[in-house]
């Protein structure tokens, strides 16, 4: 693991934050793994709309859903809330 | 004033750009993690957000990141409304001096229960008198979560908090919920809402609202926190929901000071047998879990005589009545 620690010359005045937080990824944090059942999914978008970490992605151009397991954290509620029950959770490495 | 019936679909939100990012450190299932990606996503154009310190504001700058795509100013606990104060203020001369480049340019601020009813209320108090021209939003998560789940005065009675732990003795907290979003609504400003994340819709034509409006806005945002109210992280949503449906957190705004149900709440006003009783709700959540033993049952009923009798009192407030209680 590299680490820079910078002197108090180096760091923005005010502690500006420089990164995107994109930069870091949350989908390591995840137990549980929401699989999206495409055949099922009316494509009404909630899941996309309450995901907490923005991590259910709607394509524009080809009308489908993307699930980026590079941010999700399986908290489930997709997959809880789903009027379709097009998605379920299966714990990271089974599904 | 402005009261465009605003209303978004879901498409259109959805493919709006994302204004607070992935990459945040909120817990998994954060219900205030929710609530500000789609306010975010409910402004009008150039933006300046300032946060008072808590879950939101740490989750969100852990240094060097930010999940912020719009200009970012984090403040000291007590004085967010402050921060907004002297934000809108130096917006106003730098657009009388010709040096704002943008015709508008809106600021939000945001705290927790902490930040709000408690060491954050002075600060608001005086943005409100002034007339600051902002939209404040109140996430609320019922304790201060940041440092362990200390109790605040949005804490709800019965609820075990760190500073309130259940014991032999105590059931929860003894006190009951302070009611904020009237204490706003006393001050005279021209709007007042109250929302909740299991209402996506109402959540984000309310926030619209309150940016459009000229002067204070304040809203009040119900968003379940997994880790403080003990419950499994996928329940955010549903919780939320119930929290509305038994009418401990009903939904409501004033503009100008005439207050008026929401869908979701006016629903339960016409159709009473719909509105659930509080045990639905408690019974989820860890940190009533005592209440369910023998010794502490009269504080369930404590807790429904309050929801009912604020329920009522709201219900007047908005010229309605209920009818016969199922
Ligand atoms: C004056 C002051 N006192 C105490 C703290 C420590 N502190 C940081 S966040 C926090 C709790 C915030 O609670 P709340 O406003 O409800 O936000 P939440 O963390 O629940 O989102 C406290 C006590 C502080 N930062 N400043
Ligand atoms: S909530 Fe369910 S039905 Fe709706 S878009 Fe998501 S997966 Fe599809
Ligand atoms: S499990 Fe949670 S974080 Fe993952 S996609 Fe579903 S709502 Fe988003
Ligand atoms: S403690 Fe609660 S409010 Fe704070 S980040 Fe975790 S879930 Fe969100
Ligand atoms: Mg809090």
């Amino acid at each position: 693991m590299s680490r820079e620690l910078k002197g108090w010359k180096d760091i923005p005045i005010a502690g500006v934050c420089w990164k995107p937080a994109t930069e870091y990824l949350t989908g390591d944090w995840k137990t549980f793994k929401p699989i999206h059942d495409p055949e099922k999914c009316t494509k009404c978008l909630l899941c996309s709309l309450i995901c907490p970490d923005s991590a259910i992605k709607w394509n524009q151009a080809n009308e489908e859903l993307m699930f980026d397991y590079d941010f999700c954290k399986g908290c489930g509620i997709c997959a809880n809330e789903c009027p379709a029950d097009a998605i379920k959770m299966v714990r990271e490495g089974e599904g | 004033m402005t009261t465009t019936p605003w209303k978004f679909t879901a498409k259109e939100i959805v493919e709006k750009p994302e204004l607070f990012t992935s990459g945040h450190r909120a817990c998994a299932g954060c219900g205030p993690a929710i609530a500000l990606r789609q306010i975010m996503k409910a402004t009008r154009g150039p933006t300046i957000v300032t946060s008072a310190t808590g879950c939101m504001e740490v989750v969100s700058t852990i240094y060097p990141y930010t999940a912020w795509k719009v200009p970012f100013i984090h403040t000291a606990f007590e004085n967010v409304a402050a921060n907004a104060s002297g934000i809108e203020a130096a917006l106003k001369v730098m657009k009388r001096k010709g040096r704002l480049e943008h015709e508008n340019v809106d600021v939000i601020a945001f705290a927790g229960d902490g930040g709000t009813f408690d060491i954050g209320i002075q600060a608001l108090s005086g943005a409100a008198e002034r007339g600051h021209d902002f939209l404040y939003i109140l996430y609320d998560n019922e304790a201060y979560m940041n440092t362990g789940i200390q109790r605040s005065g949005g804490t709800p009675h019965g609820a075990s908090t760190t500073t309130s732990p259940a014991g032999r003795v105590i059931p929860g907290k003894p006190q009951y919920k302070k009611p904020i979003a009237d204490i706003m609504v006393a001050h005279d400003i021209p709007y007042v809402a109250t929302a909740s994340i299991s209402s996506w819709q109402d959540l984000l034509v309310k926030t619209r609202k309150g940016l459009e409006i000229e002067g204070p806005a304040f809203m009040h945002v119900f968003t379940p926190c997994p880790r403080g109210w003990r419950y499994d992280p996928s329940k955010t949503i549903e919780i939320a929901r119930l929290g509305v449906e038994t009418c401990i957190f009903p939904l409501w705004e004033t503009i100008d000071g005439e207050y008026s149900l929401s869908p979701q709440s006016k629903i339960l006003a016409l159709k009473p047998e719909r509105k659930k009783k509080v045990t639905e709700y408690l019974k989820m959540q860890r940190r009533f879990r005592h209440l369910f033993k023998p010794e502490f049952k009269h504080v369930i009923d404590e807790i429904q005589q309050m929801v009912d009798k604020r329920w009522n009192r709201l219900l007047k407030r908005c010229n309605m009545t209920q009818a016969s209680q199922s």
